[in-house]
């Protein structure tokens, strides 16, 4: 494993949840009837920096959850570890809410199609939009995001590490080239 | 990090990692019981069966609910309506059941060691749902998940099984788990219905209800099992009443705040007054709600298993 290069530092970062905040509410015409949904793990750090964002653009308080989707995951019977599962934390009313799903990397789409059908199950946004921190690319399903941090086309063995202070005590995006033997 | 057993048949032996990894994930799925749609698709696919040679309202409905909540198959197999009348013996039932594929098996029977004979007969993961006077594992841990949520914590309690201790399953299961996860446990009851030498399993004996009020934060109440000749244990179910029965009063003049549980189904008036199973200590229905959770959790720690 080796780091290939750094495309975002701290302050990409930082610019990226500014310009997303900003898109999100031009293209929602302000924060009315929004509410955020972050994926555990970073994807809820990143939801908290743009919900604090929109509160400083936009003054407004909105809605913030965390969403675990491991139970909804389609590789439990071809998977050899056991994944650990944790507990979502939605304690506001979904109904007809525009919901704003926010991960760190996309890259099959198969997270974001279980973290869909947790979201139905759990009652009927308005509508869900995705909010991506990277897109790496090699999609598995129809799926796209609505608003992406930045795009960094990656080859199979290389994977996208991105580190939030909140956990990794650095606010970063790695590209790293990982060994398939 | 998953279990170390593709069992559950006891607590006896259960590590200290398990019990608080069975708690933890079930603290997830108590989250989704809460939702409106309450289904996962987490064990779709799966075929479990409900092996059930004693009757059982609680454990049963709890234990096809958990598994319709994960997306389970199920198929429930009880005695009166089945072959056991025609004369099959149960290795042959089993046998027959394990031939139509399934994965899991949750069995109650009235015989002590009926799980683990299955672990030798069949592949499927088996879930001991309650044998004989042995253990009853997942209304342990699911009595320990209550307690963990309405205290905060297990370690360092005191907890006070109280009731016929030597024919219960859930003392003995309790016991174990209670143990491990480092409570102060005792038991109360009159002398004939606490088992000889069960000092030895590191467990105090008190005698005297009152006492085993004052000193604990939690009791564990049994129901006295009217059904399994209990009565002969003590001169009247009257006497039993009044010398270790919970009634407000005796829960007043200790003056404390207990918490109380019990595993259902209650015999008002016997164990419990009424009053106080419908008081502000008790949380049985809590516990009810839990069980289900606990029984997700333990499904799917077991199922998805590979």
């Amino acid at each position: 494993m080796r780091i290939k290069s750094k495309p975002v530092d701290q302050q990409g970062l930082e610019r990226i949840v500014t310009r997303i905040s900003h898109e999100i509410l031009e293209k929602n015409k302000g924060s009315k009837n929004l509410a955020i949904i972050g994926m555990r793990t970073r994807g809820e750090f990143l939801a908290n920096r743009i919900a604090e964002k929109i509160k400083e653009i936009d003054n407004a308080e909105l809605p913030l959850g965390v969403l675990d989707a491991t139970l909804y995951r389609d590789d439990f019977r071809t998977r050899l570890k056991q994944p650990e599962i944790s507990v979502s934390n939605i304690t506001f009313d979904l109904n007809e809410k525009d919901i704003i799903l926010v991960d760190d990397v996309l890259y099959t789409g198969r997270t974001v199609r279980s973290a869909l059908n947790a979201l139905m199950d759990m009652g009927r946004p308005a509508s869900i939009q995705l909010c991506i921190l990277v897109d790496r690319g090699h999609r598995e399903l129809p799926i796209r995001a609505d608003y992406v941090g930045k795009n960094i086309p990656t080859s199979q063995n290389e994977e996208i590490k991105v580190k939030m202070n909140e956990v990794d005590g650095e606010d970063a995006i790695y590209l790293i080239e990982v060994n398939n033997e | 990090m998953p279990l170390n057993s593709r069992h559950l048949l006891g607590l006896q032996g259960v590590s200290k990692e398990d019990i608080q990894l069975i708690l933890d994930t079930a603290h997830t799925f108590r989250e989704i019981l809460d939702r409106p749609i309450k289904k996962v698709p987490t064990l779709q696919g799966k075929t479990i069966v409900n092996l059930f040679y004693e009757s059982s309202t609680r454990t049963r409905i709890s234990f096809e609910l958990a598994e319709k909540r994960l997306s389970a198959d199920t198929v429930n197999f009880s005695i009166s309506g089945s072959s056991v009348s025609k004369g099959e013996t149960f290795k042959d039932t089993m046998q027959n059941i394990e031939a139509m594929k399934v994965d899991m098996v949750v069995a109650r029977h009235g015989a002590a060691g009926v799980p683990l004979f299955l672990t030798n007969i069949c592949d499927a993961n088996i879930i001991n749902a309650g044998d004989g006077i042995h253990e009853h594992p997942t209304q342990a841990l699911l009595d320990m998940y209550s307690i963990r949520q309405k205290l905060g914590k297990l370690e360092g309690l005191k907890v006070c099984i109280v009731g016929d201790v030597a024919h219960s399953r859930v003392a003995l299961s309790n016991i174990y788990g209670l143990l491990t996860m480092g409570v102060k446990v005792s038991v109360c009851g009159p002398s004939t219905m606490i088992p000889r030498y069960i000092e030895e399993l590191g467990v105090d004996v008190i005698h005297n209800i009152d006492e085993a009020i004052q000193e604990n934060d939690v009791l564990n109440v049994l129901r006295i099992q009217l059904e399994r000749k209990a009565k002969e244990y003590f001169p009247s179910i009257r006497e039993y009443a009044k010398y270790f029965g919970i009634t407000q009063e005796r829960l007043d003049k200790n003056g404390k705040d207990i918490l109380l549980l019990h595993p259902g189904p209650i015999n008002r008036g016997v164990e419990l007054s009424s009053e106080v199973a419908d008081g502000s200590n008790q949380i049985i229905l809590y516990q009810v709600t839990n069980g289900v959770a606990v029984r997700m959790a333990v499904l799917y720690l077991l199922g998805t298993l590979n």
